[in-house]
């Protein structure tokens, strides 16, 4: 993409029929660092890859939580992310009081998607730069959206955002089929695996990730540093080894012993920079 | 010559609102609507009465309707209001079904929905003068709740509006039970409206019941209850009364 004449403002169209705004702000949320979700029939995990800019400072938040059953994890301009997390909170709130019952997230989403495409669409606003990751449940179970810039939103089974995002997308085609019949600690396996791919090489630990889950029966909430740390060193053990790769014939194991770690760090998928 | 004190507020200093009247008295009223869960979902009864003070002017007024898929409203209090609550949930249903997506709003929704509704009104000494039953099922649930016209509201397994409550819901205390039976349920609520007959001026003898189950909604022909007048305290009835009336 090079900067053209029409590029200016939101409100132009090209020739060929693009909004080079929007297009801009979505590369804003592939800059962003890493975030991943993945579901199964009743539960949801949200994870992000959090790095902080010096040792002296603490990292950014980047996963949100709506409501009970509703979470968010953006990648992307935070600060927007942060101004929409608050608006997600406010219209659940409301609905959960005038309703005495939580906002179906499909909803939410519907929501979402049409505030941002607002900003597509006026000359004096500019589009929201966060991608956001949207996990909740409702009465027909478990969801994972993904709500873009552009105003467009989809449902997943499994997806990834951000910088070396395509690593973790890989090891989430391989194994998205295991994931609607998956066990919820496994399926907070499978998160930390797609994280580790986004690090490149650099060693897994629970000071740079942080993982969230949400469930029929659990909701919503960041799982703390001493939990993730546990679950890392449970399947690390085993990782360095480079059993044969996890490809899609594995059974999601739920003992840590047996578990082939997925391609070891640094070694398989190239990243492809979008 | 300000010295004959007005009854009527000073119209400028109500601003915006000072061309508007607030409810004072009902007009048109339907009278107690009594209801009950039972094994398959919720039944409701109510007379089709509409009062005009003591005149018992409309005899053909429904009071119980459907909202959506799953609840069934019933009111009792001003006919008019109970019909501007009608369009509120039409409304709030045709929104509900625009989203065109598999959730859909139910008996629970809808009773907190109109709790809110009661409630504001009450607070802006504008309230809409009805009590409300609102019963139905969703996915299993059966819900029963009422609101008042100030916004008190609860659910229980059985309920009443104005005089059902003082006259109906005794008689359910003691003869409601768990999953009763369809006729069972019926035989309960025809009981409590003929005792509501015989008590209450302002019921007729021409009643509607309502049952709500995962099916849908039905609603019964209008029907009558045999009465029976000879009990010997109604001969003189003044026979053994003490006092000079």
């Amino acid at each position: 993409m090079f900067r053209n004449q029409y590029d200016t403002d939101v409100t132009t169209w090209s020739p060929a029929g693009r909004l080079f705004q929007v297009e801009y702000a979505m590369e804003a949320v592939k800059q962003g660092s890493a975030a991943i979700g993945l579901r199964s029939k009743t539960h949801i995990v949200l994870g992000c890859v959090n790095k902080a800019n010096s040792e002296l400072s603490s990292h950014q938040k980047k996963i949100f939580k709506v409501d009970d059953h509703i979470g968010v994890a953006i990648a992307g301009l935070t600060a927007d992310g942060r101004v929409l997390s608050r608006y997600m909170r406010n219209e659940c709130i409301n609905y959960s009081f005038t309703y005495e019952s939580p906002l179906p997230v499909g909803r939410l989403v519907v929501q979402l998607a049409d505030k941002a495409q607002v900003c597509t669409q006026r000359s004096w606003k500019r589009p929201y730069g966060v991608g956001l990751l949207v996990a909740g449940l409702d009465e027909s179970g478990a969801h994972l959206y993904y709500n873009c810039p552009s105003g467009n939103y989809f449902e997943y089974q499994a997806f990834a955002i951000g910088s070396r995002s395509q690593a973790a997308k890989t090891y989430l085609e391989r194994r998205f089929e295991s994931f609607t019949d998956a066990s919820r600690d496994d399926l907070v396996k499978d998160a930390l695996m797609a994280i580790r791919e986004t690090l490149q090489g650099e060693t897994l630990k629970s000071s740079v990730c942080t993982i969230a889950v949400v469930g029929v029966g659990e909701p919503f909430h960041i799982l703390d540093q001493a939990t993730v740390q546990q679950m890392i060193d449970a399947f690390e053990i085993v990782g360095e080894q480079e059993g044969p790769a996890a490809a899609a014939g594995q059974e999601a194991s739920a003992e840590p012993e047996a578990e082939q770690g997925g391609a070891a760090a640094g070694e398989g998928v190239a990243p492809m920079d979008i | 010559m300000n010295f004959m004190a007005s009854k009527q507020p000073e119209n400028s200093l109500l601003g915006p609102e000072s061309d508007s009247q607030r409810t004072l008295y009902p007009y048109v009223t339907g009278t107690s609507v009594v209801a009950l869960k039972y094994k398959d979902g919720i039944l409701m009864a109510a007379d089709m009465g509409g009062s005009y003070g003591s005149t018992l002017r409309y005899k053909n007024v429904e009071r119980m309707k459907a909202i959506g898929k799953h609840s069934l409203l019933g009111a009792s209090g001003e006919i008019s209001d109970f019909q501007e609550i009608l369009r509120y949930l039409d409304e709030l249903i045709l929104y509900d079904n625009m989203w065109d997506d598999g959730n859909s709003l139910g008996p629970k929704e809808v009773h907190n929905y109109l709790t809110r509704v009661m409630y504001n009104r009450r607070n802006k000494f504008n309230p809409l003068w009805n009590s409300l039953v609102l019963g139905g099922i969703k996915n299993g649930q059966k819900y029963l709740g009422t609101v008042s016209m100030i916004g008190v509201n609860f659910e229980d397994n059985h309920v009443a509006t104005g005089f059902g409550n003082h006259l109906a819901r005794p008689i359910l205390r003691q003869e409601w039970h768990e999953n009763l039976s369809f006729e069972d349920g019926v035989r309960l609520l025809e009981k409590c409206m003929r005792v509501l007959l015989y008590r209450d001026r302002s019921a007729i003898n021409k009643l509607q019941i309502a049952k709500i189950t995962e099916e849908g909604m039905t609603i019964s022909q209008p029907y009558s209850l045999k009465t029976y007048w000879e009990f010997s305290a109604f001969e003189n009835p003044t026979q053994g009364a003490v006092g000079s009336w």
